[in-house]
């Protein structure tokens, strides 16, 4: 084998021609090319919808933010709204939020003692991260919840330790939403694990109530279940003797999640191999062992997705409760502008309702996806 | 053992109610008395079923605080029972569970802009106690259309919101007037206020202090005109539970008060000097001075003395909740000013 030294042509080989630079096949500029200029059609395509973004951002930040009115004068009580109706269109009127934010957050709470409805929201965001937090996951998750709630109940209500009575029909806004769904989702899911566990029971009265309870509730619409909790229960009760509304409405909700929650369970333990059932019976566990250690912890992780799915749709279905009166986040928005003042000013109200749900949603569905892949790390393909 | 004791109060209640028909000598105070007042009184405050939300009428303010022209009725109960209008809670009702809320006990009295009708005032088992407001049904077009009455509409778009009386209110006025229309159906108020500015259809129907409270919130009000013609009767008032005619007694009567004072010119700035030294007779039984009127109702003979300095007389409550929407007297003016309220002799 005779040497080449680098940087000599061997004899007999020509020079090889200098070669432009190789394509990226990586990096954002190789993936523009590819996917955004591939050809001619797609180039069009990409133009003309980058021209639609930038001039609809472009709009909307003048909307919002350029031409945007932040407060009006108020006179004698009575905002004087003429600068905003003269910019409808053109800008936005945050005025609306900055006089009414209190109104929308709160409801008809008492003004003076809104620091307890605030104080409630903290709360809930409070426990629903303790609850998120993995070393929480024991026995202590118990008395925490019972504490809390307690303490929201104590808060909203008053009448104890010097804080004055607030009858529940002053109650609304955020606090509402948050009770509603945090309430009617705590005592759904359980109530959901026993109709599911009941559905696949061999007991065929267990199962047939079970299975009664699961299509007779899914059969019917949320809002026809509020509207039986509010028009109709009232009249089966002896004259004087009333159920708090929102009681009514929180059954309903609770009854309905638990309908939905029940049938996402049971996907779980349908999917589950039979193999564990078996192998759980072979080392001779009883039914509650076999189900409390091997089953429910191996269904329901499978099912994280539905049911937080679930979740996040009860957690908006709750504005339904508009319709018998009750005014949660949405409806306390509603309401703001009904002042004649304020009329016409539903865009800005709805976006700021609409961001504070965002929020919410966002929180739980990005939680579930980090939930997901922890606990499925050992199925992950 | 509850029916049994409901049964007795009743009965009781009855009775006293029985008493002081036949011995009102003997009465004392409380002299009136039924099973709905009695809970009232026990309970020390008064259940009001209010709006959800309807500009000028019952609206919670930014601070959360109740007002409205219906809100006000509410406060004039409470006035006349305790001298003190923040002894109410309000609870807000929807058109679909306020009748509920009433039978069930869940509030005492309904001021909610709800129509007086037959059925409503029979079998569904209510007392309406008065018109407090008398609407109806008109129509709005842009004053640059030139549309003068409701019959130039023949061949109009007209925008109208499903399910309540208002959209079969049109078709049978259309009907009975061989006007042929194309009917814009949108469920939800903002969007079919805006299917109007926006010119989709050419007029817009619903009652008309809605159109008046939409006419207002518009950027130039005077670019739409109100029709005069009206459609249909919709007479609004508070309503009460069959069962305590007292109660029913004191709410009607509060609105017959309200009226007289207009009609006297009492209002809340002369009405304590009209209670010391107003001389004519009919200011002197309204403001409890003389005929012990107030007693015969159950309340204070000066009742109407602490609503009107409070709360302003029929005329004050109108221009201080309805002005500002832009709703003129109309048919709500007094019936000697060519409208229709009118009050019986307050004696």
């Amino acid at each position: 084998m005779s040497e080449i030294t680098l940087n000599t042509a061997v004899s007999g080989v020509p020079e090889a021609p200098s070669r432009t630079a190789p394509v990226r096949t990586t990096g954002a500029v190789a993936w523009a090319r590819q996917n955004l200029f591939g050809s001619w059609w797609s180039t069009a395509v990409t133009l003309a919808l980058a021209y639609l973004i930038v001039r609809w951002t472009i709009g909307f930040v003048e909307w919002a933010f350029l031409n945007a009115i932040w407060e009006v004068p108020v006179v004698n009580g009575q905002a004087q709204t003429q600068a905003c109706r003269e910019i409808k269109g053109i800008g936005a009127c945050w005025a609306v939020i900055t006089e009414k934010h209190r109104f929308i957050l709160f409801g008809t709470y008492p003004f003076e003692e809104h620091w307890r409805p605030a104080l409630v929201c903290l709360l809930f965001v409070g426990l629903y991260v303790v609850s998120a937090m993995r070393r929480f996951w024991n026995w202590t998750l118990v008395p925490i919840w019972a504490v809390t709630l307690t303490l929201i109940g104590v808060l909203m209500w008053g009448g104890v330790f010097g804080l004055s009575y607030v009858p529940q029909e002053r109650w609304g806004g955020l606090p509402i939403t948050l009770i509603l769904s945090t309430f009617g989702l705590a005592f759904a899911f359980p109530l959901a694990i026993l109709v599911a566990l009941g559905r696949r029971s061999k007991l065929p009265a267990i199962k047939m109530l079970c299975v009664l309870y699961v299509e007779l509730i899914r059969g019917v619409p949320l809002i026809s279940l509020l509207f039986m909790a509010s028009v109709m229960f009232p009249l089966f009760l002896p004259e004087g003797m009333n159920i708090d509304k929102l009681l009514r409405a929180q059954v309903a909700i609770t009854l309905f999640a638990g309908a939905y929650l029940a049938e996402v369970v049971r996907g779980g333990l349908q999917a589950l191999s039979r193999g564990q059932y078996e192998a759980a019976d072979a080392l001779g566990l009883s039914y509650w062992q076999k189900t409390g250690l091997i089953i429910l912890p191996q269904a329901l992780r499978m099912v994280i997705p539905p049911l937080v799915n679930t979740f996040i749709g009860f957690f908006k279905d709750t504005s339904l409760v508009l319709i018998i009166g009750i005014f949660d986040l949405l409806t306390a928005g509603k309401t703001a502008i009904v002042e004649p003042a304020w009329q016409g000013f539903g865009i800005e109200v709805y976006i700021t309702v609409g961001v504070i749900y965002l929020v919410f949603c966002f929180a739980m569905s990005r939680y579930s996806q980090d939930l997901e892949r922890d606990l499925n790390r050992h199925r992950r393909r | 053992m509850k029916a049994l004791r409901l049964a007795m109060t009743r009965a009781v209640g009855g009775f006293a109610l029985a008493a002081t028909v036949t011995l009102p000598v003997l009465a004392q105070q409380p002299a009136v008395s039924g099973p709905t007042l009695d809970t009232i009184r026990q309970r020390g405050t008064l259940i009001c079923g209010v709006n959800t939300g309807l500009a000028g009428f019952a609206q919670p303010d930014s601070q959360g605080v109740w007002r409205g022209f219906d809100v006000d009725y509410c406060r004039a109960v409470a006035i006349a029972l305790w001298n003190d209008p923040s002894k109410v809670r309000y609870v807000p009702t929807t058109a679909q569970n306020r009748f509920t809320a009433l039978q069930s006990g869940e509030v005492d009295m309904l001021a909610r802009n709800t129509t007086w009708t037959l059925s409503r005032d029979t079998s569904l088992g209510f007392d309406f106690t008065g018109i407090n407001f008398y609407d109806g049904q008109g129509f709005m077009v842009k004053t640059s259309t030139g549309v003068k009455t409701a019959r130039e509409l023949d061949g109009a778009t007209i925008c109208v919101q499903p399910g309540t009386t208002t959209e079969q209110n049109l078709t049978d006025w259309a009907r009975s007037n061989r006007i042929n229309f194309t009917p814009v159906v949108i469920e939800r108020l903002e969007e079919v206020v805006q299917a109007y500015v926006a010119g989709r259809c050419d007029a817009y129907t619903t009652d008309v202090s809605g159109l008046a409270a939409t006419r207002s919130a518009q950027p130039r009000p005077a670019e739409h005109t109100i029709l005069p013609d009206v459609i249909s009767k919709e007479p609004l008032g508070p309503l009460v539970r069959h069962g305590d005619q007292a109660f029913a007694d004191l709410v009607r009567w509060i609105h017959n008060g309200l009226l007289t004072a207009e009609e006297l010119g009492i209002n809340a700035g002369n009405v304590r000097q009209a209670a010391q030294g107003d001389t004519r007779p009919d200011a002197q039984r309204l403001t409890g001075r003389t005929g012990d009127l107030g007693r015969m109702l159950g309340v204070d003979n000066a009742f109407m003395v602490n609503i009107v300095a409070t709360l302003g007389n029929y005329g004050e409550l109108f221009e201080r909740n309805l002005g500002p929407i832009g709703l003129q007297r109309g048919p709500n003016a007094l019936w000697n000013r060519g409208g229709l309220q009118y009050s019986p002799p307050f004696r």
